[in-house]
Formats: C-alpha cells, sequence, structure tokens
C-alpha cells in the first residue's frame, strides 16, 4: 500500500505503509543509531514524536518478548528505508510489520531517509505527517489544523497512572497494593522513589541490578507523599517533551533538595536545571542516537553515550552550587550537572543504554553511594 | 594532554612486500601515519623494502630508505639517523615483528628509541595466546576451551577431549599461515605438525571449533587516557571458520540485536582497555546464533586489514588517529577530518551497508585447492557502498573483475546436485553462486541454512535477488520490446500511447528500477533481454532510472561533511 | 588551463583489488597521478572499489567514488560530473580495458587515443606496425585448429611460446615442447577463448628486457632499461630484474632505445608505453614481444630509482605539456650511479596444490627492490627483502636438467667453494663427480625412503637448485621437491642464472664486503660519497 509523509514545510515523501494503515501526526526527529529499534518504538520520551532511522535496514532481528522500554509504542509514527519481511535472530517473536500493525502504529517504509535527516538537519525538527489514505495536499491541510509539539505537556500524557514498584529480580512491575503479599526480597538494600515522566524499564532493572527496589510515582506525585515514603534516595526519569511545562515537577524537585540524593536523567537533568535557576532551550535537531561523545570535566575522559532529547540546559543561571559537569563533544552543550556539595548529579544522556553503549552504566553505582553515604 | 614534544624524530616500518594476507592495507596506513606525524611537526624516517608505496615517497616522509626489513638493516637505520620513537603498529605483522625483533635484541635500548604508542607489552599479551588468555580469564571474557602445543606429545590431550571439530592456529605468523580445522586424530597431527614449523614461536594453539557461530568484529581504539571507542563492527557472512580475510563481510553487523551488539562492544572496550592498547585494535568475537554466549577468538593488537576496510566503510581514519595518539593525544583533541566540526571521540554512524568480497587468485592458480578455511589464501578485496545490502553485494561481485556480473558463473550451472550441496556446505570462492543456483534449482532456504550454517538474513537477501532475476527474465522480452520502441523515436514522450501498452510500460519501469535498486547490473539485464548494455542505459535514462550519489560523512548526515567521499545508488536525492 | 574560476575536471579510473599480476604499483600510478592533476589545477576525481589502498583515502583526491570499475558505473560518474574527460593509463589492465567502451560511448581518453591503444592491444594490428617499422619479433602468428598449430610450430620449430589471444599479462600462456603437448594446450585453451585464435611464438631462450617510453608525440624519454636476471619464459612480473642492464652491449642499448623510440612515436602515445624485448644471444638482436599502452609494474620501481617522475611527467604530457617544457629531453636517462634489483615474493605457503617452479604466467603477489652500490650486493639485498633465508653456508641439493648440466657447473662449484656441501640426485651427483666436484648422491622419490623430499623436510638442507626438465614423470616428481621446498622453508632456485647472482652476492659477503645503507635521495644524488664512506657504518 502507497503511503506519503509530508512535512510542515510542505516537502512529501513517497513510500509503502509499514504497520497500520490510517495516519499519524507528529514531531519528526531522527535517531542515528544502528541498532535498537524495539527500544526506540517503545521509549516514553519519543511520545508526540514521528521517528526516523537514519540507518537504512531496520527490522532485521525482529520483535522480541524483552527489549521493551515501557508497555506500549510510544512513537506517534515510525519512517525508515527498508523494513525486513523476515527477521532473523534467536529471540524475535515477530516482524517489525507485524509488531507495528498490531500496535496500530502508522509507518512508511521506502523514503530516502537520508535526504529528510539532512533536511531537518538544515531546517531543524519540524512536525509532519504519515498517511496511506490522503493526497499530499490533503494530509497538510490536516497538519496544518494541528497543534504543535510544544504546547503540549507530554509527560502528563506518559507517566504512570498509578504509582507501582519494581522490585529485584522482577521482569515486570507490581503495582502498589498488591506488593502487600509479594514477600520483600532480601536482595533490597536501597528503596529509590522514581518520579515518572516517561521511564525506560532498563533505568529500573539497573537499580534492581544493584539491589535498589523502586517505587515509581506518576508525574504529578508531591514532595510531601515521596518524603511520606522514606525512599533512601529520588530518580527523576527521562520524559518527552518541553521540560518548560513541567513547573510542577520542578517545584517539587526543589522542595526534595537537601532531603534526599537525587539523580536525574535526561529530562530529570533538565527538571533540575530549572530548580537550580537554570532555563532550556530548543536544539535544532535534537541528539538523537548512540554515538554522542560526552566528556566529564572532572577526569577529562570521553564517554559514548546513548542520547535523546530536543532540548538543553542553558548553564547561564546555574546557582546555588549546581554545576556543570559534562559537556557534549560534537557542540558543547551542557550533558550532565553536578552539585558542589550536595548528592545531587545528573545527565542528560542514558545511562541505561538500551539502545546505545553501556559506558556509562556507572552512574547508576554513584547513585547508590550517594544513598549509602546518606544513610550514615 | 598536548602532543609530546619529546618527540621530534620517528621512525616507521612498513610492511615490505605484498603477499597473502598483507596488501596494500599497510601503504595506506603508512602514508596517513606519515601525514599524521608531519602535520604534528615530526621528522619521519621510514624503512620498507616496497618502493611501489606511497609512504615510500619522498613527499610522504622526510628521509625515505628502501632497504631489507630485517634487524641488521634496521639497526643501522636507528644508528645513523638516531630517531626518538619506533611507531610499530602500523606496518602489518612484518612490522611489528621486526620491532619485536629490534627490542629484544636490545637495539631500542642500547639507542634510547622509544616505542610509541601500544607497549610491547600488549602486544606479546595479545599475541601470545596463553598470556591472552590469562588475560581474559582475569577480566571474566570467555575464551573458547583450547591447548597450546609446543611438542607433537601434547596434541594427546586435545586428540582425546572428544570434542571435535578443533581448530589449529599458530602463533607469529602472516594471515594464519598454516592453520587449519581438523575433524579427527589424524588431520590434528597432520595440520599441527605443519603449524608448528611455521611459527615463529614454534607453538599451535588447538582450539574448539565454533561450528556455525557468527563471526564479529570491532574495531576499538584507545588513547592514553583511557577513552575508548568503536569504530566499527562487522559481520562475517561466512560463519566462524572461515579466516575473516576470506570472508564475506558486511559492515555494520545485520544480524545483532542492540543487546547483542551493546554486548559484544562492551567486551570490546573492556579488552583494548585491560590490554592497554593505545591505537587501533581489531577484536574478533564468535557468537552463538542461538543464545547470548560468545566468545573472545582473537585480537590484533595493531592497525590491519579489518581496520583499513572499517576506515573507508566509515570515513573513520584509523590509522592517521591511531598515530596522532602515539604522540600523545587524546581522542578529544584531534579533529575528525571528515566533518572537520567534530571531534575524532565518538562513534561513526553508518547510513548505508557495506560489503567486502575477498579477491581469490584461482583465475591464475587453476589447480590449487578452491576451498577456504582458516588459512588465507585472498590476495586482495572489493568493498562496495549502498543503501541495500543486495545492491551492495551486487555491486561488489563486479568489482571484483573475474568476469562475473551478477549472481550467475559459469562453473555453478555445470555442477550436479550433489556437487552444489558441497559447494554449499564447504566454504570455497564460488559459495555465494552456488548458493544463488541452489535457490534456482528450488532448494529452501532452510536447507541451504543447514548446510552452511550462514543466516537466514543473508540467504534471504540472495533469495530475493533470485527471485528478481527470475522475473527479469520472464520480462525479458518485454524490455527489449520496450527498450526498442522508446529509443526508435526519440521524440516519442516517454508515456505511453495506448492502455495495453501503457500498464506493461508501467510494470516494467517498476520492475526495472526495482533490479536496479538491487543493485542488478544493465549488462546482467541486457543479457536477460538479449539486447546490447548501452541500450538498456539508455532505456533506464530515459525513464529517468539514474542513480543518484550519496556521501560517507561518519554521522549519517547528523553533521554537515567537509569530505567528498560518494557511493552511487538508486535512491531519491542527490548530494 | 582554467575557464574563469571553475576548475576543469578530469576523472581517474583506479586498478580495483589487489590480485597477481595487477598489485599495489598500480595503485602508486593513480595516485601520483591525481597529485599531478590536482598541481597543475585541475579537479581530479578518482573511482576505485579497493579499500585497502591510498587511492581510495578520503582525501587523495577531489572528490572519490567508491564504485566498481565497469563500463556502467564509470559512465554514471562521467553522466553526473561531466569531466573533460578520463585518464586510464594508470589503473593497469582493469582501466586499460575501459578504453575502448568509454570511447564507444563517447568519452575523451586523455592520453593516448583509443585507435593508440587498440594499435597495441590488437596483436594482428600490433604486428602490421612491427613489420612496418621493420622491428623484429619471434616468429610465429595466430591459429584457430589444431592443424594450423601444428602447422606453425614445425615451422619454426619447438619450443614455442602459445597463448591466447585476447588476453595479456600472462594468462594460459604456456612454453610448449612437443606436438603432445601442443594438442593437449590447445583442448584445454579452446576452453579459455572459444572464439579467439591461439597465437604461437617461437621460444627463444635469451633475457627479457623492459622499457618504459614516456612519450609526448615528438619525442620519448626512457628512464631506465630493467634486464631480467631470469631468462624468458618465466613471466616479467615474477622475473628478478636489475636497472641498470649488467650485461646488454651498447649495440643492445642503442637498439632498445631506437625501436622503443620508433614504436612509441609510430603508435602516437601520449603518456606512457611499456614494451618487453627478448634478447637473441646468437644475433645480438632485442625482438619485441609485447607492448602495453599504460603505466607498467616497473614505474615505481624506475620512478624511485631513476628519480624521475614517471607517473607526474607522463599526466602533464596528457594535459598538453611537452616533455621539454617540463625540463626533459627524449632518449635514455642518464644511468642512476646506483644499482636496484627488483625481485618478486611469492604466497606459496597459502596456496596448496600450487607447483612453485615459475613459468610464463605469473604467481608471485608482490615485489620488493634490493638497492646499493654494485650488482651482487644490490641482489643481496633484494634476495634478503624479498624474504629468502639467503644461507651463507650448509648444504646444497641439485637436481639440474642434461641439457642444463654443462652451465650449471661452475655455480656449483662456486658453492662448494664457500664451504656448502653439495647434494644431487644420481645423474647430476656422477656429472658432478666426474668434474672433479664432491657430490653426495641422494636418492629419487620413487627410489624409496631417504630420498630428497625427505632430506629437504629432514631441515638439513639450505639451499635447492631444480631447473625445469622437459621429461613430464622427472617434472612430477621436481613439483613435490619443489612443494616440500616451501613447506619446508628451503629457497628454492629454479633458474641458473638466479644462482650464478645468488654466488655472487654471497661471495661479496664472504668477502666480508659492507653494504651501503643510504635514503633514496642519497642513492640518487651522492654516489661517488656512498662507497667506502660512513654509509656503511
Amino acid at each position: 500500500m502507497r503511503a506519503i509523509l509530508v512535512l510542515e514545510d510542505g516537502t512529501v515523501f513517497e513510500g509503502e505503509s509499514l504497520g497500520a494503515p490510517g495516519h499519524a501526526c507528529g514531531e519528526v526527529v531522527f535517531n542515528t543509531g544502528m541498532t535498537g529499534y524495539q527500544e526506540i518504538l517503545t521509549d516514553p520520551s519519543y511520545a508526540g514524536q514521528i521517528v526516523t532511522l537514519t540507518y537504512p535496514l531496520v527490522g532485521n532481528y525482529g520483535i522480541n518478548a524483552d527489549d521493551f522500554e515501557s508497555c506500549r509504542v510510544q512513537v506517534e509514527g515510525f519512517i525508515v528505508r527498508e523494513a525486513a519481511d523476515v527477521p532473523s535472530n534467536w529471540r524475535a517473536l515477530q516482524s517489525l510489520h507485524q509488531f507495528l500493525k498490531e500496535r496500530q502504529v502508522v509507518g512508511i517504509k521506502g523514503v530516502d531517509t537520508r535526504a529528510l535527516t539532512r533536511r531537518l538537519r538544515v531546517r531543524g525538527v519540524m512536525m509532519g505527517t504519515i498517511s496511506t489514505e490522503e493526497t499530499p495536499e490533503q494530509a497538510l491541510a490536516r497538519l496544518r489544523t494541528l497543534p504543535g509539539y510544544e504546547g503540549i505537556d507530554f509527560a502528563r500524557r506518559v507517566t504512570t497512572e498509578a504509582p507501582y514498584r519494581w522490585v529485584p529480580g522482577a521482569r515486570a512491575p507490581i503495582p502498589v497494593g498488591e506488593q502487600e503479599d509479594v514477600p520483600r526480597s532480601p536482595d533490597v538494600r536501597f528503596r529509590v522513589a522514581l518520579i515518572d515522566c516517561g521511564v525506560k524499564y532498563n533505568i529500573l532493572r539497573n537499580l534492581a541490578a544493584l539491589g535498589c527496589e523502586t517505587t515509581v510515582y506518576p508525574c504529578t506525585v508531591s514532595a510531601a507523599e515521596i518524603l511520606r515514603d522514606n525512599p533512601d534516595g529520588v530518580m527523576l526519569s527521562p520524559g518527552p517533551g518541553d521540560p518548560s511545562q513541567l513547573g510542577y515537577v520542578v517545584d517539587t524537585v526543589r522542595r526534595l533538595v537537601g532531603h534526599k540524593p537525587i539523580m536525574g536523567v535526561c529530562l530529570g537533568n533538565q527538571i533540575v536545571g530549572y530548580a537550580f535557576g537554570a532555563r532550556t532551550y530548543k536544539l535544532k535537531f535534537g541528539h538523537r542516537g548512540s554515538n554522542h561523545p560526552v566528556k566529564d570535566l572532572e577526569t577529562g575522559r570521553v564517554y559514548i553515550t546513548s542520547q535523546n532529547h530536543g532540548y538543553a540546559v542553558d548553564p547561564d543561571g546555574l546557582r546555588d552550587g549546581m554545576e556543570v559537569a559534562h559537556i557534549n563533544l560534537n557542540d558543547g552543550t551542557v550533558e550532565g550537572l553536578q552539585h558542589r556539595e550536595l548528592p545531587i548529579f545528573t545527565i542528560q544522556y542514558h545511562p541505561e543504554a538500551s539502545p546505545g553503549p553501556t559506558d556509562s552504566r556507572y552512574f547508576f553505582s554513584k547513585f547508590v553511594q550517594n544513598m549509602e553515604r546518606a544513610r550514615r | 594532554m598536548p602532543r609530546d614534544t619529546t618527540i621530534q624524530k620517528v621512525l616507521l616500518i612498513g610492511s615490505g612486500p605484498i603477499v597473502i594476507g598483507q596488501a596494500a592495507e599497510f601503504d595506506y596506513a603508512g602514508a596517513q601515519a606519515c601525514r599524521a606525524l608531519r602535520e604534528e611537526g615530526i621528522s619521519v624516517v621510514l624503512i620498507n623494502s616496497n618502493p611501489a608505496t606511497i609512504m615510500t615517497d619522498t613527499e610522504m616522509a622526510d628521509r625515505v630508505y628502501i632497504e631489507p626489513l630485517n634487524v641488521e638493516f634496521a639497526e643501522r637505520v636507528i644508528a645513523r639517523e638516531r630517531p626518538d620513537g619506533l611507531l610499530p603498529t602500523l606496518g602489518g605483522q612484518t612490522g611489528l615483528n621486526l620491532a619485536t625483533q629490534l627490542s629484544d635484541a636490545g637495539i631500542l635500548e642500547k639507542y634510547n628509541v622509544r616505542l610509541l604508542g601500544t607497549p610491547l607489552s600488549a602486544i606479546r599479551q595479545a599475541e601470545d595466546r596463553e598470556a591472552f588468555r590469562e588475560l581474559m580469564r582475569q577480566i571474566g571474557e570467555p575464551v573458547p576451551e583450547s591447548w597450546i602445543v609446543t611438542e607433537e606429545w601434547q596434541l594427546e590431550e586435545p586428540a582425546g577431549a572428544g570434542i571435535w571439530p578443533l581448530i589449529v592456529r599458530p602463533a607469529y605468523t602472516l594471515g594464519g599461515t598454516g592453520g587449519g580445522v581438523a575433524h579427527n586424530p589424524d588431520e590434528l597431527y597432520e595440520i599441527a605438525r605443519k603449524g608448528l614449523a611455521l611459527s615463529m614461536r614454534h607453538q599451535v594453539m588447538v582450539e574448539r571449533y565454533l561450528v556455525g557461530w557468527k563471526e564479529i568484529e570491532y574495531e576499538v581504539m584507545r588513547d592514553a587516557n583511557d577513552t575508548a571507542i568503536t569504530v566499527c563492527n562487522m559481520e562475517n557472512l561466512d560463519p566462524m571458520g572461515v579466516h575473516t580475510g576470506d570472508s564475506i563481510v558486511v559492515a555494520p553487523s545485520q544480524t545483532l540485536s542492540d543487546k547483542e551488539y551493546q554486548m559484544l562492544r562492551t567486551a570490546s572496550l573492556k579488552i583494548i582497555r585491560a590490554l592497554g592498547i593505545e591505537g587501533g585494535c581489531n577484536v574478533q568475537l564468535a557468537l552463538d546464533p542461538h543464545s547470548f554466549a560468545y566468545y573472545v577468538i582473537e585480537v590484533n593488537p595493531r592497525v590491519s586489514r579489518s581496520s583499513a576496510l572499517a576506515s573507508k566503510a566509515t570515513g573513520y581514519p584509523i590509522a592517521r588517529v591511531s598515530a596522532k595518539i602515539a604522540t600523545g593525544l587524546h581522542l578529544d583533541e584531534i579533529e575528525n577530518a571528515v566533518t572537520r566540526k567534530t571531534l575524532a571521540c565518538f562513534e561513526p554512524a553508518l547510513d548505508y551497508c557495506v560489503v567486502k568480497i575477498p579477491r581469490w587468485p584461482f583465475d591464475k592458480f587453476v589447480l590449487a585447492d578452491r576451498r577456504i578455511s582458516t588459512q588465507m589464501k585472498a590476495t586482495g578485496e572489493v568493498m562496495a557502498i549502498d543503501r541495500s545490502f543486495e545492491a551492495a553485494l551486487m555491486k561488489a561481485i563486479r568489482s571484483l573483475e573475474v568476469g562475473v556480473y551478477g549472481l550467475s558463473n559459469k562453473t555453478v550451472p555445470q555442477m550436479s546436485d550433489i556437487q552444489l550441496e558441497e559447494a554449499i556446505r564447504v566454504p570455497n570462492d564460488e559459495r555465494l553462486w552456488a548458493i544463488a543456483e541452489g535457490f534456482r534449482r528450488g532448494m529452501m532456504l532452510e536447507e541451504i541454512h543447514a548446510l552452511s550454517n550462514i543466516d537466514p538474513w543473508f540467504l534471504r537477501k540472495l533469495q530475493h535477488l533470485v527471485s528478481l532475476e527470475t522475473r527479469l527474465k520472464l520480462n525479458g522480452k518485454a524490455i527489449a520490446r520496450m527498450a526498442a520502441r522508446l529509443l526508435q523515436d526519440t521524440r516519442e514522450s516517454a508515456t505511453p500511447a495506448t492502455e495495453n501498452t501503457g500498464t506493461e510500460h508501467h510494470l516494467i519501469a517498476r520492475l526495472l528500477r526495482e533490479a536496479k535498486q538491487a543493485g542488478f547490473s544493465d549488462r546482467t539485464i541486457a543479457e536477460f533481454a538479449e539486447v546490447p548494455e548501452l541500450q538498456i542505459r539508455a532505456l533506464r535514462k530515459r525513464l529517468e532510472i539514474v542513480p543518484i550519489y550519496k556521501m560517507v560523512d561518519t554521522c549519517a548526515a547528523e553533521f554537515e561533511a567537509a569530505t567528498p567521499y560518494y557511493y552511487s545508488c538508486y535512491d531519491r536525492e542527490d548530494e | 588551463m582554467r575557464e574563469g574560476n571553475v576548475k576543469k575536471k578530469i576523472l581517474v579510473i583506479g586498478s580495483g583489488p589487489i590480485r597477481i599480476g595487477q598489485g599495489i604499483e598500480f595503485d602508486y600510478c593513480s595516485v601520483h597521478c591525481v597529485w599531478a592533476l590536482r598541481e597543475a589545477g585541475y579537479e581530479a576525481l578518482i573511482i576505485n572499489n579497493n579499500p585497502e589502498t591510498v587511492s581510495t583515502d578520503f582525501d587523495t583526491s577531489d572528490r572519490l567514488y567508491f564504485d566498481p570499475l565497469t563500463l556502467e558505473d564509470v559512465l554514471n560518474v562521467i553522466d553526473r560530473e561531466q569531466p573533460e574527460g578520463v585518464i586510464v593509463q594508470f589503473g593497469g589492465q582493469t582501466a586499460i580495458n575501459l578504453a575502448r567502451p568509454l570511447h564507444e560511448a563517447g568519452v575523451r581518453i586523455i592520453g593516448s587515443s583509443n585507435e593508440s591503444i587498440d594499435l597495441a592491444e590488437d596483436r594482428d594490428r600490433f604486428e602490421k606496425v612491427l613489420r612496418e617499422l621493420g622491428i623484429p619479433k619471434p616468429a610465429g602468428r595466430g591459429v584457430v585448429s589444431m592443424e594450423a598449430a601444428e602447422q606453425v610450430a614445425e615451422e619454426i620449430g619447438y619450443p614455442v611460446l602459445v597463448r591466447p589471444s585476447y588476453v595479456l599479462g600472462g594468462r594460459a600462456m604456456e612454453i610448449v615442447y612437443s606436438r603432445e603437448e601442443l594438442q593437449r594446450y590447445m583442448e584445454y585453451a579452446v576452453d579459455v577463448s572459444p572464439r579467439a585464435p591461439i597465437l604461437i611464438d617461437k621460444y627463444i631462450l635469451g633475457k627479457e628486457v623492459e622499457v618504459d617510453v614516456i612519450c609526448d608525440g615528438r619525442e620519448c624519454l626512457l628512464p631506465g632499461i630493467m634486464e631480467h636476471i631470469e631468462r624468458a619464459g618465466v613471466h616479467s612480473g615474477d622475473s628478478m630484474a636489475v636497472y641498470p642492464p649488467q650485461s646488454l652491449s651498447p649495440h643492445l642499448i642503442e637498439q632498445i632505445v631506437h625501436s622503443a623510440t620508433r614504436l612509441a612515436l609510430r603508435l602516437e602515445v601520449r603518456g606512457l608505453l611499456n614494451i618487453q624485448f627478448v634478447v637473441d644471444s646468437q644475433t645480438d638482436t632485442a625482438l619485441v614481444l609485447e607492448a602495453n599502452p599504460r603505466a607498467s609494474r616497473t614505474v615505481p620501481y624506475l620512478s624511485k630509482i631513476t628519480g624521475v617522475p614517471m607517473v607526474k611527467i607522463a599526466t602533464h604530457i596528457m594535459l598538453g605539456r611537452t616533455l621539454q617544457e617540463q625540463g626533459y629531453r627524449g632518449g635514455l636517462y642518464p644511468d642512476s650511479p646506483s644499482i636496484a634489483v627488483k625481485a618478486p615474493v611469492f604466497s606459496f605457503l597459502k596456496l596448496h596444490r600450487v607447483d612453485i617452479n615459475l613459468g610464463p604466467e605469473m604467481k608471485s603477489t608482490g615485489e620488493i627492490m634490493g638497492v646499493d652500490t654494485d650488482y651482487p650486493r644490490a641482489l643481496y639485498k633484494a634476495m634478503v627483502a624479498s624474504g629468502i633465508d639467503v644461507p651463507t653456508e650448509g648444504s646444497l641439493v641439485a637436481t639440474i636438467a642434461d641439457p642444463d648440466k654443462p652451465e650449471a657447473l661452475p655455480i656449483i662449484q662456486g658453492f662448494a667453494e664457500l664451504g656448502f656441501r653439495v647434494f644431487a640426485t644420481e645423474g647430476t651427483a656422477r656429472f658432478l663427480q666426474e668434474h672433479g666436484i664432491p657430490a653426495q648422491a641422494v636418492k629419487k622419490l620413487h627410489e624409496g625412503e631417504d630420498n630428497i623430499e625427505h632430506l629437504i623436510r629432514s631441515g638439513q638442507i639450505s639451499l635447492l637448485l631444480n631447473t625445469l626438465s622437459t621429461n613430464k614423470r622427472i617434472e612430477r616428481e621436481a613439483a613435490r621437491i619443489r612443494r616440500a621446498s616451501v613447506e619446508a622453508g628451503v629457497p628454492c632456485l629454479t633458474s641458473l642464472d638466479t644462482a650464478r647472482a645468488l654466488l655472487l652476492a654471497l661471495s661479496a659477503r664472504a668477502r666480508g664486503e659492507p653494504f651501503a645503507l643510504a635514503t633514496v635521495d642519497e642513492y640518487l644524488h651522492a654516489p661517488g660519497s656512498l662507497k667506502g664512506s660512513a654509509l656503511h657504518g
């Protein structure tokens, strides 16, 4: 079946339908990672976005049961050059097409994704729509009636409705309430409160691997509620959308500062940035991929990181002891913050990887150490 | 850290003559190194016995010696030139061996020459298999069951272990000279004897042979500040058992999920750090196609053929960056010469598929044993880049210059079914064509997979090409008709007059575009249509099916690139 | 040279994968051509598909096209770039083979025209040119049937050199000694090229000589002459060669220069032409074997040892400059004060079932060069550099064909005088003993245990001297013996010329004569100071 991709600026790409028929609309962004499409599709940070992969051969290893980063597909739409009809991998359960179709996700294949990427690089990310049933003119007209990306609080859309727990040894979340029947694992060394703006399961898995039981709260949770539960530390999750929409989370964080060790990831970095006086700005085409070099300003060492963000922290307003600790080597943007005294640090990229390099996993250990110290 | 200014003059050792296992890649590496060093204001002294190289041009190095590559002459060059440092890792195994000999003979110490880049101890640890295994055990990286054999009687243990087949690899040789796969004690003794005779150390390794496991390579870089990156990973189409120099290789890997990719990447970085390599290094791993189990196979602690391939496949100049690292620079202090905007400290993102096919000398040595295994036989290789695996493969095939322009050759159609199965089962230079012929004769994909152990993903691509070939053959006459009609009168519009011809027109135009996107050559299509090649070309142009060119930019278009490095493809946007 | 600010573009065709017969030399040539073009103010584009090379490095050319070297792919690049023209002289046979189809597709070939290339490559047309110029060639002609083949062979007399007409570079070439062998060859060769004729030439047992000519249409510069150390019949790429020639008479050199010059002018070469001669020692004439209208394998060697930047000069000629404008004159360039020996390197260890004996089919994968102030020393360096574990003492085993025995005598004698212990197969041993050389007989293969193969494999032998026999049974055994020598790492010499040269080198070493050590520039410019100077370390 024929499908089209129409961008806000009127550019039209023709291709064939992938996944479900119909239409999808969102901010069109590109990711340069060469593997990890299943993780990308299910990463809540892509809410409201149509993702294109620059690597042309997608779906080669299919979809498996383990590599979900949330319980649903989060992208609005998916754009690829070529999708493998039949996957080849020992864990594969279904093909990319079957999966997208089953989950009602509209995609398009056969697109010159490099041309698309170049356009986004030059003009910046913009809204776009995939359609299997409209003419380009119809699709563009529809696109123009829809709201843009910036004005929406996507965190509230993707956050959990009710708190849940992730305990060491678990493969899936356990709703709070049912938990009382579950015997507490002797492996639990720390209890973490996670404010969910769009968490990826691999953060929970990594924490669990280090002996942390994590309670995941909706992003609207209050500081008082968290302090009442008295966790060892607070984790701010990644998430989609414009951080300037999230004043209420920033407020929560301000109230937690000084009480608990805090680690912020991605959107969490931006929220902590706001809490310490900084603002954020939108990047022209964001950082999305598995190959971004980040320098640790303290050691001078460089790490290859997994990234997915469209906004960056402007360090100018930073105050109250918060400092820039990591920078991106490609464009010099802020990639992490560290408080001079308090056990608070944040990173703009993804220590949980999934997809991407696992070089930065050590941050979870650092967080655990902070919690350990705070206990003493 | 800025570059070490105590290094003013550096000796580079070339790789000598082209032999199987050591081709032009070290001229490429040496030439890059010369430039990289001179950019830093370092004077370069070069010794190589092969003058048919760019690196031995007086434009490339300050002092060029075309003298034999042995200790005697190298010592005299050192005595005369008194270099501050010696960069041993860019001249292939020849250069590395000579550097080792110079060090062992006390010559480097005598003349106060420092070894730059990777320390010799790390090279030894990587090349001495027992030391390497010990290190792997220490850092918890798995290595296959194996035995070190220096005397024939030591073969008793592996011969009695009952884990056939076993693979025999001699230590300290070029391109795996003298290795082989043994299926029984007799073969084991025969192969091991030869290997012992050939090893510089009189040492061979007998190892569990991982039948059907995927062979994956990572090209990794590390600097003195312990920053380590992977430049590229590559997947061998031929599973374990075929020397990587004799394998069809694709970049990046195609059948690995992100979890597998990252698991092996993490292992590779762990290894380069444990060895303390400063520069480039190649890590070969075997991955079980049915689980997350993997083994570390070997490490090349230097710039290699694989790194030349990885450099061209990604645009990342490994030799150049290795040379810079050897002068003390850190990865984040070296410019990415391709984008000139970013730094050498990043991992290239590919937005295309690369296929390498070895070039074997069997056209000259018609009587030679054409089977390929752990002992490299190819003299050279070709590489092709395209947006799909199919097209990259087809382009690589016609780059070989063996009189073959697609998936048919002269010999496989002559084979009996039994011979064909054998040619699919036992790796040989014609296996690719034998597989295509197998599909033509109606063999099932599963059957071919069972015979060859080649991943079904690759086989499906070959099957796709064969089915396209069938459609082209079936439509050969229609293609010829259309060519005749459209080319007869150049004024006639490319849109057809009647409805009947209209349908045919659109179908054929679509088929041609599909065929070109899959890499079929005009010549092959012309054979099916029984028209001259140039008629297909003219027809294509009439139908506006023309290639466009895309850039190799190391970053999948994320940044604007300055380097003019292009490949053709039948995609939409021309750059 | 420029139109406005837009540089003119020229496309250079690369040489593809490294293979036997087409090695790294052509990448060297392609890169130098690109450099010369850029220096001359052109935009230099290159197309190649070999990832191992400098030519495919991202900063070698103005634009690199990583694509196949077929007509289709090259035309596609031309369609896009619309270059002034295409240079095909530097990418070996790969590039030159594209000259005609590109020309027919309307592409301008820069340098020697398609017509000129065809004249040199088409055997019939080439022979006509030779006849017209009165330049001698070995007797022989093309045939299409067995009957005609026999007839020609009878006419010119065995042995004959047979090969298919359409391939150059020694593919499927063979020396044939008898009618039976000719029959066998014809059956095999017909398989190789169904419609093309088979060429049958008189096989001349003489030295081959190779020259590269740089021609601007008016004058011809010959940077140097390379004389092969092995006699004709060994492919030029497998033969050791020396520059400048060591045994050619001034008369012969003059003849070679004269013939080469006239031939290049007649072929209207613009750029490079490689000519191979064989010297008929009986008449002291140089006969033309073949001409290649392109840069040859020897270009980088000669460029480095003579200091003449051959590719650069040739490229400038293609762009319209003359030799004179570049500061060169026609004729043979003055000999360099140093001697260079080019030696082949083989990879036989890697290839099972390949016989290592050398013949008209090329088998080496690479080459090296030894340079010094005299011939024996340069030869010694070449041997060492080519990986031969040159023995200075030990045991030698000789198995010499009857016709070669007299010639082998003084050579073996020389080795014996250097202290080598001599083993030989029975016939050879008897012959040597009769002539006063103490030789110990060893058993042939079929004579049972403790035979020559065992001796070689036992590690007691440091050198094997084996000349080829025309007797098939002996040859089959000899092939096994040579294979054993490869596997045992024992150097094997199949040509008496090489053996003689090695003897010279070893004698020099035995006398304790020092070897030079100098940079490429010093070998060119300061020859006087090399002898007996500090350079000898």
